[in-house]
């Protein structure tokens, strides 16, 4: 496992296995980057910490993917969308427990995590949506 | 007046677009280079073309990459320096904009640039898996997130913000389907009505079946040089007069905005400003329309119309081939196909002939000035380039 501190894609994923949102502020201008990277894009610090972020936010757009990868076909049709986080930054995910023709945009939604999946490229334990 | 040429386009020469049973993508590159060689008899390609850049998205079609190498030995051009542009959908759109940088360099006198992609020897599911690596893996693909699941989410988001329809977004399938039956290289050669569009089986919606691109196998080029060494080859050159390449993040998450492409808007600022035109002095188009949603966002990028006023465009008729702005005049993606790594050029291409009169039967009456709009991914790239008739 590498180490917990680097703000690396794959601890974000190990957080998320603990049921942890989690994202990298930057100490020296604030920006909250998700994904973590090793360099704030804004202002090119490497000050940054972890920080946890509220599990929930508004659904921005949607979609409902009827033709997917091998990977996923076998659960289409399944719904996805953009939420913007209410900490701020956006995230893409499914949106699940809900039926796709009663999904709005502007929707309040939460975010859970299905944690039965290794923490291991490429393998990584899913965030997802649900209303709230 | 219009800014000074940066190069010229003194041939160019495409592929027959569609499924190409039994040909590898390098024996369509060569095609390709044929007629460009043909077309242009002045021009000695094995004395003359001194390099190669070709666009190419993804190796997995065919177990193949160096595509650069590759494309130049069957092409017959050996020993030039080749080399490869990826840039996802806009592999060939970048592929053009080295050239110009190449040419202008002055390293080169004359170069060709082109691209290729050979696609339909695979299913609809490993292609769908192939293009959404065009896409960010962990938080895109990694979440079920197609390539045409991308561009409904702007779709959506489009509808949400600005009210266009369904009904618009089938008619930019309609006219460009239109236009494919005046292409003879067109993959597609069938009119469609806007009852077939919107009744097309749901790949994600809101976008269906004809709301989407076609898998395609093609290759396309042109050749580049110096406009004072134009007229050594040919009397009917063509000039590039801008040339414009911006990039955005990979992930659409990340924008600020998910119903504008901010890297088209900004590559479009630049290819205007070097060729002193503006939107207005466009008298034809190739935009990509990998998706109908994606040419209706184009139209509001390339500021030929205000955002959100795109679907308005298209009902109206401007872009139709008859129209004001006349747009995608070959078929589009939508109809003469989108074999990935060639479409960037192949978007010149069709910009060249209708600036030499050589579009036939979809020629554009007195067609001057022409723009291309080439791009990858989710708008993580993009290439415009300006054309002025030489």
């Amino acid at each position: 496992m590498p180490e917990s501190h680097l703000f690396t894609i794959e601890n974000f994923y190990h957080f998320a296995k603990e049921r942890k949102l989690m994202a990298a502020q930057c100490d020296n201008c604030g920006t909250l980057l998700v994904p973590p990277r090793p360099v704030c894009t804004n202002c090119l610090s490497k000050n940054l910490e972890w920080i946890k972020l509220k599990p929930k936010g508004k659904l921005l757009t949607y979609t409902v993917i009827h033709v997917a990868s091998p990977r996923f076909q076998s659960l289409a049709p399944y719904a996805v969308g953009i939420v913007k986080l209410e900490d701020g930054p956006n995230l893409p995910g499914m949106i699940k427990g809900i039926e796709p023709e009663n999904i709005k945009v502007g929707m309040d939604v939460l975010v859970d995590f299905d944690t039965n999946i290794p923490a291991e490229w490429p393998m990584w334990p899913r965030y997802f949506f649900r209303p709230s | 007046m219009t800014g000074k040429p940066l190069v010229s386009i003194v041939s160019a020469g495409l592929s027959k677009f569609g499924k190409m049973q039994g040909l590898y993508g390098r024996e369509l590159f060569a095609q390709a280079a044929k007629e460009a060689f043909d077309r242009c008899p002045n021009l000695d390609p094995k004395k003359t073309v001194k390099a190669l850049f070709v666009g190419h998205m993804g190796e997995s079609y065919e177990h193949q990459g160096h595509t650069g190498a590759a494309s130049a030995n069957w092409a017959g051009l050996l020993p030039v320096p080749a080399m490869r542009t990826e840039a996802a959908c806009a592999s060939s759109g970048v592929a053009l904009r080295c050239g110009v940088l190449a040419v202008l360099s002055g390293l080169y006198d004359v170069v060709m640039v082109g691209g290729v992609e050979k696609m339909t020897h695979r299913s609809t599911a490993e292609v769908t898996e192939f293009l959404a690596m065009a896409s960010d893996f962990p938080f895109e693909q990694w979440h079920g997130i197609t390539f045409p699941g991308l561009y409904a989410l702007m779709a959506t988001a489009h509808m949400h913000k600005y009210g266009t329809t369904e009904e618009q977004m089938a008619m930019v399938a309609v006219k460009n389907h239109g236009n494919g039956v005046l292409n003879p290289k067109a993959h597609m050669q069938k009119e469609i009505t806007l009852e077939q569009a919107l009744s097309s089986r749901v790949i994600a919606w809101p976008l269906k079946l004809f709301d989407c691109s076609l898998i395609t196998d093609g290759a396309s080029c042109l050749i580049l040089t110096k406009p004072e060494l134009a007229n050594k080859f040919t009397d009917t050159p063509v000039h590039i007069i801008g040339s414009g390449h911006a990039c955005d993040t990979i992930g659409l998450y990340e924008r600020k905005e998910l119903t504008t492409l901010n890297a088209g808007k900004l590559a479009g600022q630049e290819a205007y400003k070097m060729a002193k035109t503006t939107p207005n002095d466009i008298d034809v188009a190739e935009v990509h329309d990998c998706f109908t949603i994606a040419e209706i966002i184009a139209y509001e990028d390339l500021n030929f119309c205000k955002p959100g006023d795109g679907g308005k465009l298209v009902e109206e008729g401007i872009t139709h081939i008859k129209g004001e702005i006349p747009v995608n005049t070959s078929g589009g993606l939508k109809s003469k196909g989108h074999p990935v790594g060639a479409t960037g050029t192949a978007q010149a291409y069709e910009i060249y002939l209708q600036l030499t009169d050589q579009a036939e039967k979809r020629q554009v009456e007195d067609a001057e000035i022409g723009l291309s709009h080439n791009v990858g991914g989710s708008g993580a790239t993009a290439t415009v380039h300006i054309y002025k008739r030489g």
